[in-house]
């Protein structure tokens, strides 16, 4: 048997032409009165693909969810599903089941009747009902819990009737809406896992609308970043970390720094960008913009070394600051270092040996640095 | 608790004594032996016997109740339609308009919402009688139903009919299935409210009213005219005593539900 960490990481059917989308949103626009939550927006979605929309709240992601789901229509642009279009039929008729945000369990019945509700309106017989919730029980470990209703159960216990509820009827599709958001740190880090390896387990394909980036990123095998209704870029969590193509995605995943500048010099898939105060930086990059163009870099705070004293290759990629701020996470400290003309640059580094004594003190002057290929030329 | 003062005592005294007074001697005086109202002879159940056997006052006692019980069965139903649209669809125009219509027969004088029934009727050529008075009493409890369950409704989470439709569930079957279950008690509570406004109306049921339906509250007010009888003083304890009954149930039932709930719930986080 293949381990699951093989399985994923030859999972790419986006990058071969010859594979079909399993769910294609072409050209849809939804407007509400004048405004417009998602404007002309396509996606394709493959069979067995954990799908992630991330974005800031009102960016369209809810929105695109929910006309996923049936309970809004585009205003323009159609939705195909296995190769079928999905306009004009209703939630009821569609093969998708959606987990909402508020879990939106049944107050009256018990989890079993809940988990049995959507098999009963396909008419299934009871003894198969029976069995399936009890699959179902199983899977999300509610046993015990069967007769219980919805306000007797804890909040982890309510997602995950929620849960089991939206998978009883395997559904081709299983749309997530904000699915750990009311659940602490704690848990929801463990259901993390857990949703993934259900996943993989049951073969579904799951579109998961979240404001968390690190929920995106640790679950999706891609992720669209939304804004204002548009897709920004969509990608694996480590193109969008490591190749965010644009100034948005690069500040709205993780944390960057950012160097604006001109273009002075284009050889060889290197450029060289002047970003002022006699800090020229020198960046692999595939595009070629013409000399005297405006560029910036982005580099993640952990792609920056600290040190004493200057690199060899300074002042190419290198500059000197004095440390501003120290902040200690555990894992690793972060360095808030102020450049000599006010920029403050931040710096990461892991703790990886037990620190007896901090390796840099407030005020201290130090030089940061960092490689050929480090960061990212943005083009906007 | 420690506020006990002489005023605060004073303020419960008058209060309660406005409230109840009147009351505690209606049902003192129905039980007195004598014909005379005021003045107190002896205890004495006779009345209640003989109220037993005054057949125009049962058959009166028997109109009210048949009205009271369709007129708000079918107002319970319109009311909750009519809230229900009212809550739902709120991008519809002239919205505001027509919530506000809903509430204003709660503001209008009986004389006129009377008045106008009866104009309607006459003009229409209905025959006045047991059915223009449950029609009339439709009228003017249905709204009082749109209130009670509209306010429920505000509060309800739409997300479980939405959950209901995702996992299958046509639109009629969700209402049954989801909806009413879940806003079920207030819509018990609406069809409560309107069996007892409709069962002591008398403004409206005497300008609808046709011969041979003579609801109850008519039948008293006739009777009192006529000088009031320790009789009518029975019947109307026995109307309080439904009335209070039916109130205590209500809310002894709504407290332990809300107690068990509270209950359930703590033990569920306590885990």
């Amino acid at each position: 048997m293949k381990s699951l960490g093989s399985i994923r990481r030859s999972f790419a059917p986006w990058a071969d032409p010859a594979s079909k989308p399993f769910i294609s949103v072409r050209n849809v626009t939804k407007r509400f009165g004048d405004f417009t939550a998602v404007d002309d927006l396509s996606l394709d979605i493959y069979t067995r693909e954990f799908f992630a929309l991330l974005g800031a709240s009102g960016c369209g992601k809810s929105t695109l969810l929910r006309m996923l789901a049936g309970f809004e229509q585009p205003t323009s642009g159609e939705i195909i599903l296995d190769g079928q279009s999905l306009a004009g039929i209703p939630p009821y008729r569609r093969p998708v089941n959606m987990m909402f945000q508020s879990y939106a369990l049944f107050p009256h019945m018990t989890v079993e009747t809940n988990i049995a509700f959507g098999l009963k309106q396909d008419g299934m017989p009871k003894a198969d009902i029976a069995e399936r919730v009890g699959q179902m029980l199983k899977l999300v470990k509610l046993e015990k819990f069967a007769k219980r209703k919805p306000h007797q159960l804890s909040g982890g216990q309510r997602q995950r009737v929620a849960l089991a509820r939206s998978l009883a009827k395997r559904p081709k599709v299983l749309l997530l809406d904000e699915p750990l958001g009311a659940l602490d740190k704690k848990l929801r880090e463990e259901t993390q896992f857990e949703l993934m390896d259900l996943q993989q387990e049951l073969g579904l394909t799951f579109v998961v609308v979240t404001h968390d980036q690190e929920e995106a990123m640790t679950m999706a095998d891609r992720i669209a970043v939304m804004s204002h209704g548009k897709v920004v870029q969509v990608a694996t969590p480590a193109e969008i970390y490591e190749a965010p193509n644009s100034r948005f995605v690069a500040d709205f995943i993780g944390d960057v720094n950012i160097f604006d500048g001109t273009v002075s010099a284009a050889e060889n898939g290197y450029l060289r960008i002047e970003t002022g105060n006699g800090f020229p930086v020198r960046m692999a990059s595939p595009d070629r913009p013409a000399v005297g163009a405006k560029a910036a870099v982005a580099i993640r705070p952990e792609k920056i070394r600290v040190s004493r004293q200057a690199p060899a290759h300074a002042p190419v990629n290198a500059v000197e600051g004095e440390i501003w701020d120290i902040g200690y996470l555990g894992d690793m400290t972060v360095f808030h270092i102020r450049l000599k003309d006010g920029r403050v640059v931040k710096a990461s580094l892991l703790n990886a040996v037990r620190a007896v004594e901090d390796p840099f003190g407030y005020d201290q002057q130090v030089w940061i640095s960092f490689g050929e290929d480090a960061g990212v030329v943005l083009k906007d | 608790m420690g506020n006990w003062s002489r005023f605060n005592i004073a303020s419960i005294v008058l209060g309660f004594g406005f409230l109840y007074l009147p009351i505690v001697l209606l049902v003192v005086f129905s039980f007195n032996e004598s014909k005379l109202v005021t003045v107190w002879a002896g205890f004495s159940t006779k009345w209640y016997t003989q109220l037993w056997h005054n057949q125009a006052l049962l058959d009166a006692a028997w109109v009210t109740i048949r009205v009271a019980l369709i007129s708000a069965t079918c107002a319970t139903v319109l009311g909750t339609l009519a809230a229900l649209a009212l809550v739902r669809y709120t991008r519809f125009r002239g919205r505001m308009l027509f919530s506000g219509m809903v509430y204003a027969p709660l503001v209008m004088p009986e004389v006129i919402t009377g008045l106008s029934l009866l104009l309607l009727f006459v003009a229409i050529g209905l025959d006045r009688g047991f059915w223009t008075i449950t029609l009339a009493h439709i009228t003017f409890t249905m709204c009082f139903v749109a209130v009670v369950v509209q306010s429920r409704l505000l509060s309800f989470d739409q997300s479980i009919e939405e959950a209901a439709q995702d996992l299958g569930a046509t639109p009629v079957r969700t209402f049954f299935a989801i909806t009413l279950p879940v806003i079920a008690p207030a819509v018990f509570s609406g069809w409560v409210l309107a069996f007892t406004l409709s069962l002591d109306d008398l403004v409206i049921s005497s300008f609808t009213t046709g011969p041979g339906a003579t609801t109850l509250p008519m039948k008293i007010y006739s009777q009192v005219r006529l000088g009031v009888t320790p009789e009518i003083n029975a019947i109307c304890t026995i109307l309080i005593g439904i009335v209070a009954i039916g109130v205590i149930v209500a809310s002894v039932v709504t407290k332990q539900r809300e107690a068990q709930r509270e209950k359930d719930e703590r033990a569920a986080f306590a885990q």
